[in-house]
């Protein structure tokens, strides 16, 4: 039988309570009458052989590319980039795809005699990983092969001697990147791409870049004019991008890219339930459900958090597609909609959502408010094509705790951003102007940034950004269960029931709203007509 | 006519104590009322400041002045400050400490009025006795040393000495006290002033030397190190000296009292007085025309130069304030007794007319006729019930409450005028109950906001102890029965003409006691109490903010912060057990965190003792680490242990120092390889190294940590080199330990406070700040490394294992 695609279901009489993610605890809510549930399609069939699958792909480029050993040759310099900790998520059980396509790739360096191989962690202005996140990336032979003689790196975005400029666009953005990636022979990028934003030209422009080529495209005003950054057409976050993968390609370096998708199969079996539609659990998927509520009640919520971050997901590869960048992208796009595209038709007054613990940002780490706000407004909001979900002069609904806690060791400049910056305003523009030279300049933030595991400083700065589009869309935010003191902060406001937040929501939307939930996990990509 | 004011227009006085409450007064008068009358003001000189600077400072500026600066406008400098000089010396000293042109400026004057006295009803005795006792006599000698030096110059000289007594030297005994002196009078004693004289200096030499006995200098060397722990030898040797003043000063202040009391009196200052003014009597009494005035307890003045003005805190407003505050809840006294007031102006139109009634009476060559006094009280003419006093002032503070600090009104208590030994008892054992509780909370290992408790708890303390203070010294004062006849003050009162009258009103019977408390009075001690007086949270930045606005101004040079607790919830120990455990197997880690754990009581205690013997002991453990491996481990122990609990409030500030263009210095007794991660943050690091051989440390420091005093002289050392100035500078810490960082500048800030620090920091007004952990920092049971994944991958040897084999190996060579 074949997975089902997604589905819209409209809540009746007989309509279960729907599921809500809330941090490291699931509430169940009961959704007024009428209301909309959208469901991702059910996860598609992985492929037989990832291997094959892998070195057919390299063997057969798509667009304007040569098949990869056509390109390696002795005493050629190759660089491997990848993605970091940011994908998949959750992380993915052993062995990760990133691993499984670098082997292909050095394997086939190694049968063309290349010996100058690099790789580097396309880490942008994320995090730098840890051993063992690396060692799970890539495996232990490769990250012992490469790692202790200093062939495995992580980029560094202010380290001026391992940056090279590449020009201006024609627009007049500066091109930073990697130097060893700029002056390879070849540069292989390895892509997973979780959501149709990933991939593309953002690969090499935004991975491999510096805060100088970054400020360019994350900005207030380029994520307000991206609507959505899930979709590449009407998206100027990826205009930017594509602007300075044109310039990187004429400045001649040659990029190898390799994308790969993945079926939404997230949770192990204890958690299995969080992948069904509630009305078709089992027997087993209820204990499971009581079960784990009753343990996670019962946790303290940094004890949970340490158990959802063991989670290894069960994803698998359901597709990969190699060679130049545009035609690769075009290609895997389509596959990220084959899994998580669902029809919806037209917008909704109240957009309800059940925040996880995780994002792309807080791996192995704690999903502060200002994260709390990017999952919701950043990430949610826009996982649509068309129009938003909910109507402009909204609200958005989401449910999770949003504690007053932050990382000090990953989430330095979030701290100083939430006290000095979010106190006196939650414009992104006048934050913008007003606080983010000092921060992405601090020399404190750079060094915790380059010699730790450290955010860089202006990260939260894009977090807030992220939220541009949604804050100036939107009507009003609730956020369900939520610390009071950190949501007004966020300049959102806090409602302990869903009950509450509705009867808050009617104040801006009026009396007899529409109500439209996505439920995750799985992920989904809203098409709304 | 005017006969007062004509006899003393032009003349020139000479005044001492002219920068205390009645002097002020008196100089401004003479100066506004009598036409180009001139004052020669005697004033100690400081070590800052000149004679002259000092009047100009605490006298001319004095608010005293606002009117008579109005009247004249830009007239006057040329108008009053020239008619004023000043002369340096001192009523302590014999000859008054006068120099030659003192003298001369003395001889040139044609009155002479001495207010100066050691006023504090709590003064020690020995120095009561230089100034009350001794003081009327040496100005009376150095006057008629001046005239014969005027006279040789064919000059008159100074004709009239007003030396300012207290109504009191006739005692609190019951029964009426005449203007008469006290020599033959039925309330005097009759007590040799010189065998008092020579005991008091006795008493004196006697204390200091009793101070010096090696019981008592160890006890108060036990006392600075209980309030400061380890501070460093040269706080604690100040704090041990000051220790030893403060008690052979209560020593004298006890002997004092008692001695005091012995002869009647109820305390030093009325004892010394009397005694001063038979002193003065007996040697001069024949040879200078003497007339001393008594006034009762001077307040704030009726009317001149403004109703309510009032200089200092005296002696009923800090009862006044308390009472309002809440804090005394019973004041000892007889509701139908007298409490002798005289408002301050009326006092010095006494003086006035005193003088000009001699110069007019008599010219200034007649014979100097025998001394006279007259009193300046109001307990005949004019009786002032203390019941009714209370009355006014309870219906006052009804009416116009004070504020407590969240806003709501305080309700002032009714007082039931119990007898003083009752409400003695009282405070004295709730007094004793703090003491224990602090002694309690003192000793517990609390920090940050928990020891703000312990301040708290001392602030109720040292106001049970002011309030018990209040008691035994005012006491006797509220439950006087002598009634101080004003008979000749009324004479005089009677001779003056009715415009000298109304320039120098001296009559009690002016005052309307009631008016005089509710509109005069009560306003102006609020107003000069700085207290609270509207409801609801101020809107002002409160002192925090104030002391913080102060720290973050671009104007100060340095701030200086220690690392553990101030920056960092961690120490050397938690640092130590990180670095040891980082390459250990799973069973080595039990058997080091056992033998850890069993040392740790030890090693607590001898932090306590001596930081510096602490560090040099515990980093013996570092005896055979590799160097290379050690550094690398210190940047992820950093991530690990040190970021993770870090006070993200903290690092902001020295980032906001930076960004200020402030100088920031780390000064850590922890290891170079430890804090090397925080270097981006510091201008200038200074910590502790170990000396290094053959790629392994040595476990020995090349030169002694920063610590204690150390620290002090690092800090200056660094200012110095770099041109900055303490003085403009923080130091940021947490512990007693840090004191001679933290006195060494300007501004001193602590940090999370453990009670010692705590206590300090609220006695001196340092500014404290409250940072905490990031709340998802995480906790850890113990500071140990994590398992180590790469010498299970075959890395070689783990520092650890060097570590735990050197510490081992000399444990069991008896090195320790």
């Amino acid at each position: 039988m074949s997975p089902r695609p997604g589905f819209v279901l409209e809540v009746d009489r007989s309509t279960p309570p729907t599921l809500f993610w809330h941090g490291e605890r699931f509430r169940l809510e009961r959704l007024p009458e009428g209301s909309r549930v959208i469901y991702a399609p059910e996860p598609l069939d992985p492929l037989p052989d990832p291997a094959a699958a892998i070195r057919e792909a390299l063997l057969h480029p798509l667009g304007d590319q040569q098949p990869l050993p056509a390109l390696l040759r002795p005493g050629m310099r190759l660089t491997i980039a990848f993605d970091d900790i940011s994908l998949p998520l959750p992380p993915m059980e052993r062995p990760d795809i990133r691993q499984l396509v670098i082997e292909e790739v050095l394997d086939l360096a190694a049968a063309a005699g290349v010996d100058d191989v690099e790789l580097i962690v396309a880490l942008a202005l994320h995090r730098r990983m840890t051993e063992p996140e690396l060692r799970h990336a890539l495996g232990d032979r490769i990250y012992d092969a490469f790692a202790p003689t200093g062939l495995l790196t992580q980029h560094d975005a202010e380290d001026p001697d391992a940056l090279v400029h590449l020009g201006l666009t024609d627009q007049g953005e500066d091109v930073e990147i990697n130097r060893r990636a700029a002056e390879s022979d070849l540069l292989v990028y390895v892509n997973i791409n979780l959501v149709a934003m990933d991939g593309g030209h953002k690969s090499v422009a935004t991975g491999l870049s510096s805060y100088r080529s970054l400020r360019h495209h994350h900005n207030p005003q380029t994520m307000r004019h991206s609507r959505s950054f899930m979709d590449q057409h009407r998206s100027e976050l990826h205009s930017a991008n594509w602007r300075m993968g044109k310039l990187i390609a004429e400045s001649g370096v040659t990029i190898f890219q390799i994308e790969t998708t993945l079926n939404n199969d997230a949770f192990p079996p204890p958690f299995g339930f969080l992948q069904k539609r509630e009305w078709e659990w089992g027997v087993r998927d209820r204990m499971a459900f009581v079960g784990a509520s009753a343990v996670l009640d019962r946790t303290p919520a940094a004890a949970a958090r340490q158990v959802f971050h063991r989670v290894r997901a069960p994803h698998r590869m359901t597709s990969v597609q190699a060679g130049e960048v545009e035609a690769v992208h075009l290609r895997t796009t389509e596959n990220v909609w084959k899994q998580q595209g669902v029809p919806v038709e037209g917008q909704t007054d109240i957009l309800t959502m059940g925040l996880p613990y995780i994002s792309p940002y807080n791996v192995n780490s704690i999903l502060n408010p200002i994260l709390v706000a990017c999952l919701g407004l950043g990430y949610f909001f826009n996982l649509y094509r068309g129009r938003p979900l909910v109507r402009e002069g909204g609200v958005v609904i989401m449910s999770h705790p949003t504690p007053w806690e932050f990382n000090p060791v990953h989430h330095p400049s979030y701290i100083d951003f939430f006290e000095q910056v979010l106190s006196q305003t939650t414009d992104p523009v006048e934050v913008a102007d007003t606080f983010e030279a000092s921060f992405a300049n601090d020399p404190w933030y750079i060094h915790l940034y380059r010699t730790g595991h450290a955010y860089h400083g202006v990260h939260p700065f894009y977090m807030w950004y992220w939220c541009a589009h949604a804050l100036e869309h939107l009507g009003g935010v609730i956020v369900v269960g939520g610390d009071p003191a950190a949501v007004h902060r966020l300049g959102f406001r806090a409602a302990s029931t869903m009950t509450d937040a509705i009867e808050m929501a009617t104040d801006l939307v009026g009396r007899s709203p529409t109500l439209t939930h996505i439920h995750t996990p799985p992920l989904l990509l809203a098409d709304v007509q | 006519m005017t006969r007062v004011r004509d006899a003393l227009a032009g003349r020139r006085f000479f005044i001492t104590g002219a920068t205390g409450f009645l002097g002020t007064a008196l100089v401004e008068r003479l100066l506004r009322t009598l036409p180009d009358a001139e004052v020669v003001l005697l004033v100690r000189p400081t070590r800052r400041s000149t004679p002259m600077q000092r009047v100009v400072k605490e006298v001319l500026k004095n608010d005293c002045f606002d009117r008579l600066r109005s009247e004249q406008g830009d007239q006057f400098d040329s108008a009053v400050v020239a008619r004023v000089s000043a002369v340096g010396g001192d009523v302590g000293t014999d000859g008054l400490g006068l120099d030659d042109e003192g003298r001369r400026q003395l001889s040139l004057c044609d009155v002479v009025i001495h207010s100066a006295a050691s006023v504090s009803f709590d003064s020690p005795l020995d120095s009561a006795v230089e100034v009350n006792l001794l003081g009327p006599s040496r100005v009376a000698a150095a006057v008629v040393a001046a005239r014969s030096l005027a006279q040789s110059e064919g000059r008159p000289g100074p004709v009239h000495f007003i030396p300012v007594s207290t109504a009191y030297v006739a005692g609190t005994h019951q029964g009426e006290a005449a203007e008469e002196l006290l020599d033959g009078s039925r309330f005097s004693l009759d007590v040799d002033w010189r065998a008092e004289v020579v005991a008091a200096r006795r008493l004196r030499a006697d204390s200091e030397a009793a101070s010096r006995h090696p019981g008592q200098l160890t006890r108060f060397a036990r006392s600075a190190r209980k309030e400061l722990g380890g501070a460093g030898l040269h706080l604690l040797a100040q704090r041990a000296e000051h220790l030893r003043e403060e008690w052979v000063r209560k020593q004298l202040v006890d002997i004092g009292k008692v001695r005091a009391q012995s002869l009647g009196w109820p305390d030093a200052y009325p004892y010394t007085k009397a005694l001063g003014e038979r002193a003065l009597v007996s040697q001069f009494g024949n040879e200078l025309a003497i007339t001393i005035v008594r006034p009762s307890i001077i307040e704030s003045a009726l009317a001149e130069p403004r109703p309510g003005w009032i200089r200092g805190f005296r002696m009923a407003e800090p009862i006044i304030i308390s009472y309002a505050r809440g804090l005394l809840k019973e004041f000892p006294g007889v509701p139908e007794g007298i409490i002798d007031v005289i408002p301050v102006d009326l006092v010095v139109a006494a003086i006035i007319a005193v003088a000009g009634d001699r110069l007019a009476e008599a010219g200034a060559g007649s014979p100097p006729g025998p001394p006279s006094v007259y009193h300046v009280a109001s307990g005949v003419r004019n009786p002032f019930r203390y019941g009714r006093l209370v009355e006014l002032i309870r219906e006052w503070f009804t009416e116009h409450p004070l504020y407590d600090a969240d806003g709501q009104p305080i309700v002032v208590p009714e007082w039931s005028f119990p007898g003083r030994g009752r409400v003695q008892r009282q405070l004295s054992q709730a007094s004793r109950a703090m003491a224990m509780a602090e002694t309690l909370v003192g000793s517990l290992p609390i920090r940050g906001r928990q020891a703000s408790w312990m301040a708290a708890l001392e602030e109720r303390h040292m106001l049970a102890d002011r309030a018990l203070g209040y008691v035994e010294l005012y006491g006797a004062y509220t439950e006087t029965e002598a009634r101080y006849r004003v008979d000749r003050l009324l004479q005089l009162w009677e001779r003056l003409e009715p415009s000298d009258r109304e320039l120098f009103c001296l009559d009690p019977a002016a005052v309307d006691w009631d008016h005089y408390v509710r509109e005069i009075h009560l306003p102006s001690v609020i107003e000069h109490a700085r207290v609270r007086t509207s409801p609801g949270r101020s809107v002002q930045p409160s002192r925090s903010e104030r002391a913080r606005k102060a720290i973050l101004s671009p104007d100060r040079h340095l701030a200086a912060f220690d690392l553990e607790h101030t920056l960092i919830a961690s120490n050397v120990v938690d640092s130590y057990a990180w670095l040891a455990s980082r390459h250990l197997t799973a069973g080595q880690r039990v058997a080091f965190v056992a033998d850890l754990l069993r040392e740790a009581p030890g090693l607590l205690a001898l932090d306590r003792k001596d930081r510096g013997d602490f560090l040099r002991s515990f980093y013996r453990r570092y005896d055979g680490a590799p160097v290379d491996r050690l550094r690398e481990d210190g940047w992820e122990l950093f991530y690990a242990q040190l970021l993770a609990r870090s006070f993200p409030g903290a690092i902001a500030r020295v980032r906001h120092h930076r960004a200020l263009g402030h100088r920031t210095v780390l000064i850590t007794g922890a290891l170079d390889v430890v804090v090397e991660p925080f270097r981006p943050l510091f201008d200038e690091i200074v910590c502790a190294r170990l000396v290094q051989h053959n790629g392994t440390f040595t476990g020995r420091m090349d030169e002694l940590p920063p610590i204690g005093e150390a620290r002090a002289l690092v800090l200056a050392d660094y200012a110095e080199a770099e041109g900055l100035d303490l003085a403009e500078s923080m130091a940021y810490a947490d512990s007693a330990s840090d004191l001679p960082m933290l006195e060494a500048v300007g501004f001193p800030v602590a940090v999370n406070p453990e009670a010692k620090l705590a206590a300090i920091a609220r006695r001196r007004g340092w500014h404290v700040e409250h940072w905490e952990k990031a709340a998802g920092g995480g906790r850890r049971f113990l500071p140990l490394g994590p398992v180590d994944t790469r010498s299970a991958r075959g890395r070689g040897p783990t520092s650890a294992a060097a570590l735990m084999g050197a510490r081992r190996s000399r444990a069991g060579g008896g090195d320790r």
